[in-house]
């Protein structure tokens, strides 16, 4: 009988989460006792471990109806910070110029890291190699605030992601679909983002990641229960994740829009399809005014839902980057790491 | 009972979910037109208050929020929500805020500890400030470490936890809700 107990708190759980759904503007998250011990028993061998990881997705969900934005000096990071970013990435070049420069591409300097890190008093992320887990521990060592294991580095392994578990501080992975969502997430990682196209300013790619994720979630939600286990397998994930998303119709992790957004109508679009916030790489300092248009997509992001506001902030933003559209580049950074 | 939650930025859901689990009416405010709807106390929720401070002062909100507070406005702040209210901010309460005073997110951790007339309640502390200074009229309301983590002025309480992180346990938004009833 005690076999079902956990099953039992996990019925009882969905169906206090389906009471309230209702109601609600948008789909959120939360960590509750029953979940905790889901986490428990589905994957975790270490309590601790377990406690680090609903502290670092209640981070995520600090971060929610914001935006992070890519920075390369602490001035940027200042004018960031200023500008109502809710995190910055630190990063030794955005992907625009990664793109550009070409190359094998890695992670940035650890004093650069540092230094935008005394710069501002918001959390600082920064990017490692896919499968890079010694690049990850570097900066696990300079207690990074959340490490994004990043599809526009060069990946180090083209078969393996991080063991994400083994470390205490958060990552965030990208995804083009549902099955890569779960399979970052039972790797570990406390954050979900869109692949999209980095360094374009064409935001189609995100579109089409956040629009596949939205709509595979709605037909796993529609699935009967006995379903699931083909899904699972199907998805190449953990049968518990599939559940989860079953019950809860959303991912266990908070999900942000990423790559290729430029304006404020971008993060608006975005935040529509369900983003539960946005990170902005080369759009705001590749962009004629940085400043103004940070600004600008900050409060896009909090009033995602009313075309007035957002047409004012559209307003004289000046120059947009240049961007590059997705049928015109080489290299899709999105096919890297599935 | 109408509840305005501040959604700005951060995580007002949760304080969302929690309310209305509770049979409050509550309401979100993103802009200074939401603001017009009446209302019988007000949430700020957890987020980065760099962020907040930035929206609020950009969208017209900072000198109607800061007007009804000192009007008597009951008011709920976790973390940044915190912070907001500290002297550094909208200064409606008397108490100093040390932002990121347990560090970076290594820092961040999980406790149970007592709150006082309620008992011990689960506490969640994600890059969180405690208050550094407590002024005059500042009731402590609970410590951890000697830190003081949660206060109250007369309608106005702070946690530096999140207590909508744990809505099995409703205990402290019950506390908030009969602090808005009692006034």
């Amino acid at each position: 009988m005690l076999a079902f107990l956990p099953y039992i708190c996990r019925r009882f759980y969905a169906r206090k989460v389906a009471e309230t759904v209702a109601h609600d503007e948008r789909p959120h998250y939360k960590t509750t006792k029953s979940q905790q011990y889901f986490l428990h028993i589905s994957f975790s061998n270490f309590i601790k471990m377990e406690d680090r990881t609903a502290l670092n997705r209640q981070l995520a969900q600090m971060l929610k109806g914001g935006v992070i934005m890519d920075v390369t000096t602490p001035e940027q990071a200042r004018i960031a910070e200023a500008a109502g970013a809710c995190a910055v990435m630190a990063l030794e070049r955005i992907p625009a110029d990664i793109r550009a420069a070409g190359g094998v591409s890695r992670m940035s300097d650890p004093k650069m890291i540092k230094g935008i890190q005394e710069a501002v008093s918001i959390p600082v992320m920064a990017k490692c190699r896919i499968g890079h887990f010694a690049e990850a521990q570097i900066l696990e060592a300079i207690e990074i605030d959340y490490i994004d294991e990043s599809e526009v580095l060069s990946p180090a392994d083209d078969v393996y992601h991080i063991d994400k578990r083994q470390f205490k501080v958060p990552f965030v992975c990208g995804a083009k679909d549902l099955g890569e969502a779960l399979r970052r997430i039972s790797e570990g990682a406390t954050m979900i983002r869109t692949k999209g196209e980095p360094g374009t300013g064409d935001v189609v790619q995100a579109v089409r990641h956040m629009r596949m994720m939205q709509s595979e979630i709605r037909r796993i939600t529609s699935l009967n229960a006995d379903e699931l286990y083909e899904a699972a397998k199907q998805l190449r994930v953990p049968f518990e994740l599939v559940q989860y998303v079953h019950d809860n119709g959303r991912l266990p992790v908070v999900n942000f829009a990423a790559g290729g957004v430029a304006t404020p109508a971008d993060a608006a679009l975005m935040m529509q399809l369900g983003a539960e916030g946005v990170f902005v790489g080369s759009g705001i300092f590749k962009s004629g005014n940085p400043e103004k248009r940070a600004q600008a997509i900050v409060k896009a992001v909090t009033n995602y839902n009313n075309p007035k506001i957002l047409a004012e902030l559209s307003e004289d933003l000046g120059e947009a980057m240049v961007g590059i559209n997705e049928s015109e580049i080489q290299l899709l950074m999105a096919e890297r790491g599935k | 009972m109408k509840i305005a939650i501040l959604a700005l930025q951060g995580a007002f859901a949760e304080h969302e979910e929690v309310l209305r689990a509770l049979g409050a009416e509550t309401f979100l405010i993103r802009n200074r037109a939401d603001w017009d709807i009446e209302k019988d106390a007000l949430v700020i929720p957890g987020g980065e208050s760099t962020a907040m401070t930035r929206i609020m002062r950009d969208l017209e909100l900072w000198e109607p929020i800061s007007e009804a507070l000192n009007q008597g406005l009951p008011v709920f702040g976790t973390c940044a929500g915190l912070i907001m209210l500290d002297d550094a901010h909208l200064s409606t309460m008397n108490i100093t805020a040390q932002r990121n005073a347990y560090g970076r997110q290594l820092g961040s951790f999980y406790t149970e500890d007592e709150f006082c007339g309620i008992g011990k309640v689960p506490m969640t502390f994600i890059r969180a400030p405690y208050i550094e200074r407590v002024g005059e009229g500042v009731e402590v309301l609970a410590t951890v470490d000697g830190k003081v983590v949660a206060a109250r002025q007369q309608h106005q309480l702070v946690c530096a936890f999140h207590p909508e992180l744990t809505p099995e346990d409703t205990r402290i938004h019950r506390y908030f809700l009969d602090m808005i009833q009692g006034k």
